[in-house]
């Protein structure tokens, strides 16, 4: 039986009748053959007769034009897809990240920039690291620097929040650097990349200067929101609009088919900072999640890790019987802030017995940062800042947009 | 016709809905909404992926021709798989069972390992741009000797609301699309197949009833012709002509692109810029028009304006081309002056050209996008005519003519549906796979074993409402009984009004007990279930519109009818019991059975003679 490669023609005899197909791998031992009809099917490997190898599809190398009169944009990927290609004859889809590439499969782009891309990674980014943030925040922070425009950074949706608000913290932009994904994979028609990438493309060059992410609004196709990197989170599993702004309205909207624009007064303008970039960051932090009955010996060690986020319930608790744990935590030097699993609303140690006590031990009450964020700020603030005074002063105040002195209406 | 000298080929593809208890890859109920019953809606726009070639499939690329944004409605009964919002399930063990048990009837060979497939369809009737579907098995064989080539596992589309709005209520339900080969040589065998095809899918009683369940494609060729698929024919009895039609549709091409050769005929590529032309036009379609285009067909005069199928033209053919750019239609001077063009336009038309008359001349008024979009789409067509039939995927019109929808797919539109793993279908799971008697078997054996007539026979086991009759018998209901007022009673009571669909199994049942027991007239039998199907208990619909008549009250209404007129009795003798079965009837309105009433008035008659 000769060893069969994806693409070979091969001949299957199956219920009386020859069937010509494509060969496309083994799964679950039988051999998967594309049929010229276009189906696939499952059958025993010793059905199928090898015919020929046919040569490799040339695909016609269409160069696309760049308008060198539009503004130039960056565009970073990091696993995030916003364009795919199909091999109908193999079923096979492959993302595309080669400028040229983007800009065929979304020739809408080409109307709204120029682009250079550069091709960081290509993880999902369940797999991304505090060592990528850095890497990415670098990259983002080298465009800037060569004048881009904006910066488009793709990203998986699972954890774009987290490198969102890390590159957030690490990089002080003038201009706007736009994380975009797709909820709905790229390779299908209905897919939500198109409409993201217009939208963010439109983001990334109108007079926004801050770190946003930029995704479907709604579940139509009708408008984007711009949300601050520091204040969105990941809310569906699947939903296009998934990613929403937490305890403030989105910075601003891109509507579509129109692209129009529209900032909120409080989205920072383009040209406010000046470019810099501080990588450092301190791994040595970790997120807990309170449950009742939780033991304490899921917590660190004393002096095992130099911060600690905690989720802690309602307006910020864990049991009593946390407090005196924490406390030799405390007195060993990690620095302890309290967030909240609500989400909405802020922390409040001063209104229970628990609370006065997690503040007499040294807890950071962390306001309404979102518990993710607060993780990445603590690296951050304990990458870059050694005096203990000054880091739970950074700590407590907003750097950029995380916290927020007043509380606004409403979910 | 002689089919066979003209060499007529057609296959059939069948679409029917499975009745499952949920969608096939979602938990939601296959349950058809009223549209005005959606409880949200929401727009998406779809756009057609670059594949490896670099290219947009055709079809596909023709339904892009123009943005359009769709609307879809939602219902409390779907959900975010029918939104596009969420992976879809797995497989529905329910529907794979059954499409199996139809591919064991037609003697098919289950595929080993079944792998679900998206096919591209961006007409917007599919959320997610693709529809998923499934080979599950092959090679089944036609009474007629012809092959069933596929039998495919797929999810119903959604519905078209009205323009670019779709309803998301029958997207998902589970289908079941057997192809069979071309195998089939005259209309009337199309039909014939056709119908044994959905007696042998109605005889699982797991199927979908009733319009729009079932929808035939057929696939026409002709010698020298193309293969054409028509979609959607809804109606059985429309399958033989459509045929016919496309048959002749096809042999008209032919001899059209015949002239057109000896003719020497040409279409010019570039359309030309007339709008100036139409200045001062009495035109209102002209006159409205941006810019005006002109196509140039040479030596195609009087051929544009060919009847190829009753009241359709080639010019027909072109505007159903230029229509997907989203103009309303065409002119061309085969068919001017005329729509307010006057004589003196046409001739200085053909000067500006400087065509002749042995040329055509075609017309788009439109947008400027639109009408050169338009006028590409014309010059497109045209240039099919000069080789014969172009291969297409057609739209039955009413009466059996079709008109052109798109080019026929090729197989470049599918790619493997990720989201949901491959099933094995083991010789475990296709043994055990019972087959259903073939309605056709169940006639025979109503007609032999239960006594209904053939013709009843047949009705029953064709009836959508063959469980009841079913169940009924088994418990213990006269077959004959059952069947009539199936196949009569309830159709009747329906035509006036009733609802039988309010009418529960039990409840009929019920009351064709009290029947044959004696405690309600079959006389009745309309008027009960009309009580029924308004909410009515069945023992007070009994009460109210049968009072029962006991056999002693009967009697003395009988005989007091009889001695009433005893003299007209002795006169007429047995005659007298039809015009007095009535009169009995009329007092005891229904609630006695004839069959008694007539046996105590011929005792009565006598006595009354004899006296
Ligand atoms: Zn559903």
């Amino acid at each position: 039986m000769e060893q069969l490669e994806t693409g070979d023609r091969v001949e299957c005899t199956y219920g009386g009748s020859r069937l010509n197909g494509t060969y496309i791998t083994d799964r679950d031992g039988k051999a998967v053959i594309k049929l010229d009809s276009g189906y696939n099917i499952g059958v025993g490997r010793t059905t199928c007769r090898f015919l020929e190898r046919p040569p490799p599809v040339k695909r016609p190398e269409l160069s696309t034009v760049q308008d060198e009169s539009l503004p130039s944009l960056s565009i970073i990927s990091t696993g995030g897809t916003i364009a795919s290609r199909i091999d109908y004859r193999t079923g096979a889809v492959t993302s595309q990240f080669d400028a040229d590439d983007i800009l065929r499969a979304i020739p809408g782009l080409s109307g709204i920039a120029r682009y250079q891309t550069r091709q960081l990674y290509t993880i999902l980014s369940e797999n991304m690291t505090p060592a990528i943030w850095q890497e990415l925040a670098t990259a983002v922070h080298k465009e800037i620097n060569n004048g881009a425009t904006g910066v488009i950074v793709t990203h998986g949706t699972d954890t774009m929040s987290f490198s969102s608000a890390a590159v957030s913290f690490m990089v002080d932009t003038p201009v706007p650097v736009i994380f975009v994904g797709s909820q709905r994979s790229a390779d299908r028609p209905s897919s939500d990349n198109t409409m993201n990438a217009l939208c963010s493309a439109t983001a990334a060059v109108s007079p926004l200067g801050e770190v946003a992410v930029v995704m479907h609004a709604t579940t139509s196709d009708d408008r984007c929101a711009i949300h601050r990197a520091t204040r969105v989170r990941k809310m569906h599993t699947s939903r296009r609009d998934a990613f929403q702004s937490i305890g403030i309205p989105p910075l601003g909207f891109v509507d579509y088919p129109s692209l129009n624009v529209d900032l909120s007064p409080e989205a920072v303008r383009r040209g406010s900072s000046e470019p810099a970039i501080r990588p450092s960051l301190d791994e040595s932090c970790r997120l807990l999640y309170f449950y009742p009955g939780m033991p304490p010996s899921t917590l660190p060690g004393p002096g095992d890790v130099h911060g600690l986020v905690l989720a802690g319930t309602g307006l910020g608790h864990v049991s009593t019987g946390w407090i005196p744990h924490l406390k030799l935590l405390a007195d060993e030097g990690t620095v302890i802030m309290m967030t909240s699993q609500c989400l909405n609303g802020r922390v409040c140690d001063r209104v229970y017995d628990t609370g006065r006590d997690l503040l007499k031990i040294g807890v950071i009450e962390g306001a309404d940062t979102l518990p993710e964020v607060a993780l990445v700020k603590m690296m951050w603030v304990l990458g870059n800042e050694k005096d203990p005074e000054k880091q739970r002063l950074l700590l407590s105040t907003s750097l950029k947009g995380e916290c927020m002195g007043r509380s606004l209406h409403g979910l | 016709m002689d089919y066979e000298k003209i060499g007529l080929l057609a296959g059939i593809e069948i679409h029917q809905q499975l009745d499952t208890k949920e969608k096939l890859f979602c938990r939601c109920p296959t349950l058809l909404r009223k549209t005005e019953e959606h409880s949200g809606e929401y727009h998406r726009y779809l756009r057609a992926t670059e594949s490896e070639m670099g290219e947009i499939d055709d079809a596909a690329r023709e339904e892009m021709k123009s943005e359009r944004k769709f609307t879809y409605y939602t219902y409390d009964s779907t959900c975010l798989v029918e939104n596009d919002e969420e992976p879809p399930a797995p497989l529905n063990q329910e529907a794979l069972v059954l499409s199996l048990t139809i591919a064991k009837m037609f003697g098919m060979t289950p595929i080993e390992q079944v792998n679900t497939m998206r096919k591209l369809v961006i007409d917007g009737s599919n959320t997610s741009g693709f529809q998923r579907t499934a080979l599950i098995a092959i090679n089944g064989t036609l009474p007629n000797g012809g092959k069933i080539e596929t039998l495919c596992l797929e999810e119903e589309a959604a519905q078209r609301v009205e323009g670019e709005t779709f309803s998301l209520d029958r997207l998902g339900i589970p289908l079941v699309e057997i192809t069979t080969s071309p195998c089939m040589h005259t209309p009337e065998e199309v039909r014939e197949m056709a119908g044994y095809l959905g007696m042998v899918l109605r005889s699982t009683g797991k199927v979908k009833r009733g319009l729009g369940t079932i929808r035939q494609d057929v696939n026409i060729s002709i010698k020298g012709g193309a293969r054409i698929e028509v979609k959607g024919v809804q109606e059985l009895d429309l399958v033989a002509d459509v045929v016919k039609r496309e048959a002749e549709r096809q042999q008209n091409l032919i001899m059209i692109r015949d002239k057109l050769v000896s003719r020497r005929a040409s279409v010019q590529p570039d359309p030309v810029d007339v709008t100036g032309l139409f200045a001062g036009t009495g035109s209102a379609i002209l006159k409205k028009a941006k810019k005006i285009l002109a196509v140039r067909l040479d030596g195609f005069s009087g051929l544009v304006g060919y009847e190829i199928q009753p009241g359709r033209r080639l010019g027909t053919e072109m505007s159903d081309y230029a229509k997907k750019c989203g103009v309303g239609g065409i002119f061309h001077t085969d068919e001017l002056p005329a729509y307010g063009i006057t004589t003196e336009e046409v001739n200085a038309l053909h000067r500006s050209l400087g065509t002749t008359e042995n040329d055509c001349i075609v017309l788009v008024a439109a947008t400027p996008k639109q009408a050169q979009c338009a006028a590409l789409q014309v010059v497109k067509r045209a240039r099919l005519a000069l080789d014969g039939v172009p291969e297409e995927t057609r739209k039955m019109l009413p009466e059996g003519n079709t008109a052109y929808m798109r080019p026929l797919p090729g197989a470049a539109r599918m790619y493997p549906e990720t989201d949901v793993l491959p099933v094995i279908v083991g010789e475990s799971v296709w043994d055990i796979i019972a087959l259903p008697e073939l309605l056709t078997a169940r006639a025979r054996r109503f007609s032999t074993e239960l006594g209904l007539d053939d013709g009843m026979a047949r009705q029953i086991a064709f009836s959508e409402r063959l469980p009841l009759f079913e169940r009924s018998v088994s418990e213990g209901i006269n077959p004959t009984l059952a069947a009539r007022t199936i196949l009569g009673t309830l159709k009747e009571i329906q035509r006036d009004g009733a609802d039988v669909s309010m009418i529960p199994d039990d409840r009929f049942i019920e009351v064709l007990h009290e029947v044959e027991s004696g405690k309600a007239a079959k006389e009745a039998i309309p008027e009960i279930l009309k009580m029924i199907a308004k909410g009515t208990g069945t023992q007070e619909a009994i009460k109210k519109c049968a009072p029962s008549v006991s056999r002693e009250q009967l009697h003395a209404i009988i005989t007091k009818i009889v001695d009433e007129r005893a003299a007209f009795v002795k006169q007429k003798g047995n005659a007298a019991l039809a015009p007095l079965m009535g009169v009995v009837m009329a007092e005891v309105r229904g609630s006695s059975d004839g069959k008694v009433v007539s046996e105590l008035l011929r005792k009565e008659i006598e006595r009354v003679c004899n006296s």
